[in-house]
């Protein structure tokens, strides 16, 4: 199943995820892995410079080519809470 | 309400000097999060599921004007505009950005506010009974109590890192309306036959994976010995309680597993060695707090009010809002009104900014200026004149905030859940308002009568599930949302931790099963009978089979 890297950004705490040349918060900007061991250096080197934290790959399906997370809880991660449409991600993407 | 002194805002202002720092040593990298997590938790910071959150400790569940407007601000400012009351009677805001949080701190701080003791493997926050002060059944104000452990419990350095955190409640009547006995410490003061006032010490009570209710560790403890005896109660845990495993580590696992006369035979032990060193709190010091919960200068009244019979009489929804929402109060003329954070549609707990001012606002004109938390995720203005509740009730109508269902079944305890929580393995938010859409007549809900569903989002049990009389508890199987229905626990002074009906049901399983049970209990049920008493009356097996099937 392809994947993307997911993580915290450190000053501001939002779920962000790595684009391929930095890091997005929005998950259909994410680089899908060619090869985890690539992302997976980039997450440390950027965790060990204090940019983000927390990071690990999730699980994402093609949806128009983009890629968006297949477990309920990263969706949520994602979008913004199921019962606040008006916030987080949902109301900004 | 207790008022910190030039000294105590120094320590909290000297503290957040300290914590902007930190974080400003984390926002240029000089800290790892590993290094800066501990500190952040030990200024209620944690990382949920979308950002930072901010829990901001509420001492015994009281607020005043000033401090629900400081919390309004700090929404409106540093979050997005709302806040979420829990089941320990704190706020939590749930996306606070890190470099804004010594602003946001500063700005509780300036209203006497903080998130001491919100975190970390310390004392927690104490809770009481959110009717202190009014309730016409206590025997006196347990928030005094409540002030004296936190004095005394705040950065004390021999419990900063107990094997596991630590909740004390306290209640001084004899309806229980802060789960006493689900505590770590449960205390309630009582009066004896001489006039003079002592505690029921119990401990070793929790939820979580393992639910346990409190047990006696002694029947009555002079009021004068409560911290000599809570001393010798931490320290026989913190001797004994296990660090080796975080799920064996908290009380209640000690005190189940060396039982209670062990462990009542240790803390006696441990307390006579505190009392040749310990010396236990001056009485004119606790006067002195106690002038701090002196009752406000109710004026002499007659028990009710001619223009209030009249709206009684005339308005059938503010009546139906008083017989629900409206408790007897100790000074005649008075009443507690509650203010339901359930209305359907809504977060239970949640609360907007604007609503926060308004409410300030009511309270500060026809409340005393007092404000109480429940840890039903509920608020309370406890001391409203009779003649005052029906302009009361219109304000409180014209802001969504007079839903008539207190204790109903759309009055729902319900954890974040998956929506906002990182430790969630389901959603909580959305099952407690489908259920409420499913009883959305009022009128059904008042057949349906006293009725407490509570509901987890994980085995943490923060939304009291196994203290619901319908529990649910959402758990993953097989990266699936599983529901499992426990019935028959409580958490008022009938304590009971709720039982398992059976297998566990899908999203759309799991309120129909509710609605199930929920009419069994209307069949089956005899005259006066709450779903509790019918349930312990009858026991699992007619909900079962009405569940199940009788195969």
């Amino acid at each position: 199943m392809p994947q993307v890297m997911t993580a915290y950004d450190v000053p501001t705490g939002d779920v962000v995820y790595w684009a391929g040349n930095g890091w997005t918060r929005d998950v259909r900007e994410a680089a899908v892995f060619d090869d985890p061991a690539t992302a997976e250096a980039v997450a440390v080197r950027d965790a060990a410079a204090q940019i983000v934290m927390d990071y690990y790959p999730i699980d994402v399906e093609l949806k128009d080519g983009k890629p968006w997370p297949t477990r309920y809880r990263e969706v949520v991660r994602a979008s913004g809470p199921s019962v606040r449409l008006d916030l987080g991600k949902q109301a900004e993407l | 309400m207790y008022q910190y002194d030039s000294f105590d805002q120094a320590m909290l202002d000297a503290r957040i000097d300290e914590f902007s720092d930190q974080i400003s040593r984390r926002l240029s990298g000089e800290l790892t999060e590993e290094q800066f997590k501990p500190l952040r938790l030990m200024n209620g910071i944690y990382l949920q599921l979308h950002a930072y959150m901010l829990r901001i400790a509420i001492p015994y569940g009281t607020l005043n004007a000033a401090k629900l407007r400081g919390l309004a601000h700090v929404a409106r400012t540093y979050d997005k505009g709302y806040g979420h009351f829990t089941t320990r009677t704190n706020m939590q805001m749930h996306w606070l950005k890190l470099e804004q949080a010594p602003d946001a701190l500063r700005a509780l701080a300036k209203v006497g506010l903080h998130t001491i003791q919100t975190s970390g493997n310390c004392i927690r926050n104490t809770t009481a009974d959110q009717f202190a002060g009014a309730a016409a059944d206590e025997v006196c104000d347990p928030r005094v109590w409540g002030e004296v452990i936190r004095q005394w419990s705040t950065f004390h350095p021999e419990y900063s890192f107990l094997p596991r955190k630590f909740k004390i409640a306290i209640s001084a009547a004899p309806s229980d309306r802060a789960a006493v006995q689900w505590h770590d410490v449960g205390l309630y003061i009582l009066k004896n036959e001489a006039g003079e006032l002592g505690f029921r010490v119990m401990a070793g009570g929790g939820m979580g994976r393992t639910p346990l209710i409190a047990k006696t560790v002694r029947e009555w403890l002079p009021q004068q010995h409560l911290l000599s005896y809570l001393e010798a109660l931490l320290r026989v845990y913190n001797r004994y309680g296990r660090r080796d495993n975080a799920f064996k580590a908290r009380i209640k696992i000690l005190v189940h597993e060396i039982g209670i006369e062990k462990f009542q035979e240790e803390v006696e032990a441990e307390w006579q060695e505190v009392l040749k060193t310990f010396e236990d709190i001056d009485p004119r010091e606790v006067e002195r707090i106690a002038r701090f919960f002196a009752p406000p200068p109710f004026e002499t009244l007659p028990e009710t009010d001619e223009a209030y019979e009249a709206a009684l009489a005339s308005d059938p929804e503010f009546a139906r809002w008083v017989e629900q929402n409206v408790h007897a109060h100790k000074a005649p003329g008075y009443a507690i009104a509650t203010i339901s954070l359930k209305a359907t549609g809504e977060t239970p707990g949640d609360i907007s900014a604007d609503q926060m001012d308004a409410v300030a606002d009511i309270a500060e004109r026809y409340s005393f200026d007092d404000v109480r938390v429940t840890h039903e995720q509920n608020i309370v203005l406890p001391h409203v004149k009779k003649a005052d509740l029906y302009t009361v009730y219109q304000q409180l109508k014209a802001l969504n905030l007079a839903t008539p269902n207190l204790g109903l079944v759309s009055d729902i305890i319900a954890c974040p859940g998956l929506d906002y929580c990182s430790l969630a393995n389901t959603r909580a938010i959305p099952v407690a308002m489908d259920i409420q859409k499913r009883f959305a007549d009022i009128e059904r809900q008042r057949d349906i009568g006293e009725l407490k569903i509570k509901i987890s989002g994980c085995i943490n049990a923060c939304g009291h599930h196994h203290a619901g009389h319908i529990g649910i508890l959402g758990v993953d199987r097989r990266g699936e949302e599983n529901f499992q229905i426990t019935l028959g626990g409580s958490g008022a002074e009938d304590a009971s931790t709720g039982k398992i009906i059976g297998p566990g049901f899908d999203y759309d399983g799991v309120v129909n099963a509710v609605e199930t049970i929920v009419e069994t209990y209307r069949s089956i049920r005899e005259p006066g009978e709450r779903f509790l008493d019918t349930y312990r009356r009858v026991g699992i097996q007619p909900f079962k089979e009405a569940v199940y099937g009788q195969n």
